[in-house]
């Protein structure tokens, strides 16, 4: 994927990769320190927890945890890479799109992610895929992270039923 | 899933511990936000705030305001007169008024202790008590807490005094339960008859002075004094309390360690506090002001939770 | 033939002739007929004779109340003469004394006149007016008690406030003497009191409430005892409420001093803690105390240190209660809710036995404040209360004959229940079956 950034991207130049909290994050941890590796350069990485922009804050119960955002560099200009673990619905996409809008305005803005499994909401296509995977609706799709969950790891389950 | 608030913020002693963390930690971000170019987020957005201050507080009321408008909500400011019966509508026909109005949240400021939690048990909407009487004024309770954590990175063991007028201070009584409550030892000190009789029951070290409070202690919050207390009968003089009482340079200076200084403000220069101190490296009274509007917009989306019931349909409609 | 009644069956406790056996009572007319055993039988063919089978009930005199606000003239609203003492009969009181801390100030002899008319014409519990001891109550000249105890006044007191001035409550004292009337006063030491919402203590800090400290009764109490030492004459200290107070009745009383005093039900079952939540319907002046404090006043009632239990029946509209904590008026209902709140709080939990009760509520109020009543031997006013003291019932204040409504103990369950009071020989008040 990281490397399908670069080529997308013409280079590194004005490159600033954004990871979704939370497992988006590491991610683009990862892709980054891949890119700066094979390519000699430093790109700029940012958090973003889109918790506070979701479209369903009203429905969802308790408050959810509002994780850190961080966006070190200005964006106005730049192109920003959003990179995700899962693209179900779209609407995170939705909201990070409205948050990014928040900080400035980059030249384009492209979606990276690593699964990608239908079930679209919103009209909202990734640029960059790892891959695809065809589950129905009571299944759920994992990402596992080694930083949080102690190994990386894709892992498709059913949802539990509700009580 | 967080644990909830419930329906109202009306002071620090009904919270547990865990409950004064959550706010705390969800504080956080929020601090983010206002280092943004673009100070909004939208999650309040279309939800209907009123303040409803019946004392006057140019300050609390601002920093709420920032806290809703920065969440995007429609705010109302409502100065209502202190007494109900020179204004003739009671406190229960206001809160019945405001509720026919559909609205979703009201921040109170009161002149009477528990006036707050009256409201509350009359209308639906959340209510948050923004200082009744002398009774606690949580957020400023919670944005002391946040900025000591920030400072010290942690707040059990910490040993903060409060100096001043505890007797008639809600802020006082906020920081005493939110401190006991996360683990700091707590300490208040001031001439006797501002103290009340029996404050030592809820496990708070009384002093006598202000140079043994300040050898004892990590972190000051000094109260501000209030000009009816010397027309009450209770100190003779405010010359007298900033002779025995103030907070000077000197008197900082000949302790062990450096100590942070808090004040909720407005500040009597030279009367509990001499400005080289309110001004001096060690004073956080700026900080506490901005964290004043992280809490606030903390508690306002903590508080704003939606329906259970709602958040079981959407479960089983789809994901994010 | 004139109508009587006969009580069948109950446990008669009549104190005052030591009394306490299962019996029979009979009044004929307006008297006290007879007692005893066999007196049903004896009875029994009478002509007009209204028989209750009070199997299960105790009979005794009927409960004297000393101290309570019927609120007319001046807050019709909230209470009137006559609302007030069918409340009193439902409660099983047969006489009240009511309080002169009305709108006019009850201080003169037509307003005696007035408060005496309006009871005998409400025909349920006898009323007995209690006058001003100052003009208007506002502590500074003497009212005329002579005029007012010839309308029918007996008593003098400006409950509602203090007497703050000791050369007032000197001469007050002294010049009762006169008339042989007891000065019953409101211990309340106003700049220590001033502003206060509640007792001062843990639970007043905690709420940000401004306490009452017990000084404020205390230093009055023994001022007033003090006085009486002085003069001679008779002070009767209202609504104790500390343990403090008490011991300084029990240092006067050693010494002879003519002093007396009661206690409302509230103190002898609440503490501060039932002003959590600011609960208006918990605050009354003085305020509820401490846990030890009202030990020591349920152990007053039982030697007798406080000689009597008197209501403090204050109703407030819902209105005035419905407000923030601070701005609320003091005082809680409370005549019928009196005789289970004392057998809840002091006889089932074995502090004092029944017949200590009824000399509490019945014999004793009489005799401390001379008024007929508090007896069943033969040939007195049939004066006479009939009650379950077993029955268990949850208090709902919608159901009160009093227009107040004002009372802590709503939803709880009390023990102990009026079933018949009878005045003069008259049915004032029978319970639904």
């Amino acid at each position: 994927m990281a490397d399908e950034i670069v080529e997308l991207n013409n280079g590194t130049e004005g490159l600033v990769i954004v990871g979704i909290q939370r497992r988006g994050v590491q991610l683009a941890a990862q892709i980054v320190s891949t890119i700066n590796e094979r390519e000699n350069a430093q790109v700029a990485r940012g958090a973003l927890d889109i918790t506070l922009y979701r479209d369903d804050l009203q429905t969802v119960g308790p408050r959810p945890v509002v994780g850190q955002t961080q966006i070190p560099v200005d964006i106005d200009g730049q192109n920003v890479f959003i990179v995700d673990d899962v693209l179900y619905t779209g609407r995170t996409i939705r909201a990070a799109l409205d948050e990014l809008a928040d900080f400035g305005r980059p030249k384009r803005i492209a979606l990276a992610v690593l699964i990608d499994r239908g079930g679209r909401e919103l009209p909202i296509q990734p640029d960059i895929v790892g891959k695809k995977v065809t589950v129905d609706s009571t299944q759920r799709v994992d990402v596992l992270v080694e930083e949080l969950d102690g190994k990386n790891a894709v892992v498709i389950a059913d949802r539990e039923p509700s009580p | 899933m967080t644990q909830s608030l419930g329906k109202d913020l009306l002071g620090l002693e009904p919270l547990s511990g865990e409950q004064i963390r959550l706010i705390l930690d969800t504080a956080e971000p929020f601090k983010e936000i206002s280092e943004r170019t673009i100070k909004k987020v939208p999650t309040l957005r279309g939800a209907t705030i009123v303040n409803l201050f019946f004392e006057a507080s140019t300050r609390t009321r601002v920093s709420f305001e920032f806290a809703e408008k920065r969440l995007s909500a429609d705010t109302v400011n409502v100065a209502a007169s202190g007494s109900s019966v020179s204004k003739g509508e009671t406190l229960v026909d206001t809160a019945r008024n405001l509720e026919a109005m559909r609205i979703d949240m009201v921040v109170i400021r009161h002149g009477a202790s528990g006036a707050a939690r009256f409201l509350a048990d009359r209308i639906e909407s959340n209510v948050i008590n923004a200082g009744d009487g002398t009774h606690e004024h949580p957020t400023q309770g919670l944005l002391d807490l946040l900025t000591l954590r920030d400072h010290f990175k942690r707040l059990d063991g910490i040993k903060v005094c409060i100096v001043g007028d505890v007797l008639h201070s809600r802020v006082a009584r906020s920081n005493i339960w939110g401190l006991t409550k996360m683990g700091a030892q707590v300490g208040i000190c001031g001439p006797r008859s501002l103290l009340p009789n029996s404050i030592d029951e809820l496990g708070v070290t009384v002093f006598n002075r202000v140079e043994e409070a300040i050898e004892w202690a990590d972190a000051l919050n000094i109260l501000r004094l209030q000009l009816e207390r010397m027309q009450g009968g209770y100190i003779p003089s405010l010359r007298e309390y900033n002779r025995v009482f103030g907070v000077s340079r000197e008197r900082l200076d000949r302790a062990k360690r450096d100590i942070l200084i808090l004040h909720p403000g407005p500040m009597n220069r030279g009367v509990e506090i001499d400005s080289d101190v309110a001004d001096g490296p060690f004073s956080v009274i700026l900080d506490q002001v901005t964290n004043g509007v992280a809490i606030r917009m903390a508690v306002l989306y903590l508080l704003s939770g939606g329906k259970p019931e709602l958040a079981e349909a959407a479960k089983r409609g789809g994901g994010v | 033939m004139p109508r009587s009644i006969l009580l069948r069956g109950g446990r008669v406790i009549d104190p005052s002739q030591s009394h306490d056996a299962t019996a029979d009572v009979l009044i004929v007319g307006d008297k006290i007929e007879a007692i005893g055993p066999r007196v049903g039988n004896d009875a029994a063919g009478r002509d007009g004779l209204e028989t209750f089978d009070c199997t299960g009930l105790v009979v005794s005199p009927g409960f004297v109340d000393v101290h309570c606000h019927l609120r007319e003239p001046g807050r019709e609203e909230v209470e009137t003469i006559a609302t007030g003492a069918r409340a009193a009969a439902a409660g099983g009181f047969t006489a009240v004394c009511a309080m002169p801390n009305t709108d006019p100030v009850t201080d003169n002899q037509a307003a005696v006149g007035f408060v005496l008319r309006q009871g005998t014409l409400a025909d349920a519990a006898r009323v007995y007016p209690i006058g001003a001891i100052s003009v208007g109550q506002r502590g500074e000249s003497l009212a005329e008690f002579g005029e007012m105890v010839s309308a029918g006044a007996v008593a003098v007191s400006d409950d509602g406030k203090p007497v703050v001035s000791a050369h007032l409550m000197r001469t007050a004292l002294e010049y009762a003497r006169t008339f042989g009337i007891p000065v019953a006063d409101h211990c309340e030491e106003p700049t220590l009191a001033h502003g206060g919402a509640m007792n001062e203590g843990l639970v007043s800090t905690r709420l940000g409430l401004k306490g009452i400290p017990s000084e404020a009764e205390e230093i009055m109490a023994i001022r007033d005892i003090l006085l009486a030492r002085r003069t001679g004459g008779h002070i009767h200290l209202c609504h104790m409420s500390t343990r403090g107070s008490v011991e300084l009745i029990r240092w006067g009383k050693d010494r002879h001093i003519n002093v007396t005093a009661e206690v409302c039900p509230h103190h002898i079952s609440l503490t501060e803690d039932a002003v959590d939540g600011y609960d208006t319907n918990a605050k009354m002046n003085p305020p509820l105390r401490t846990a030890d404090d009202v030990a020591a006043l349920q152990e007053a009632v039982r030697d007798g240190t406080i000689d009597l239990i008197a209501t403090d029946h204050a109703p407030h509209h819902y209105d005035e209660k419905e407000r923030e904590f601070a701005h609320a008026p003091n005082g809680i209902v409370g005549l019928e809710t009196a005789l289970a709140v004392n057998i809840t709080w002091l006889v089932a939990s074995d502090i004092i036995d029944l017949p200590t009760l009824i000399d509490r509520m019945s014999c004793a109020p009489a005799r401390v404040f001379k008024l007929p009543g508090g007896s069943l031997n033969r040939g007195v006013s049939a004066d006479v209360t009939v009650f379950d003291a077993g029955a268990k019932w949850i208090v709902d204040p919608k159901r009160f004959k009093s227009k107040g409504r004002n009372t802590p103990y709503a939803g709880q369950t009390l023990q102990g229940r009026t079933r018949v009071t009878i005045v003069g020989g008259r049915v004032a008040y029978r319970a639904d079956a």
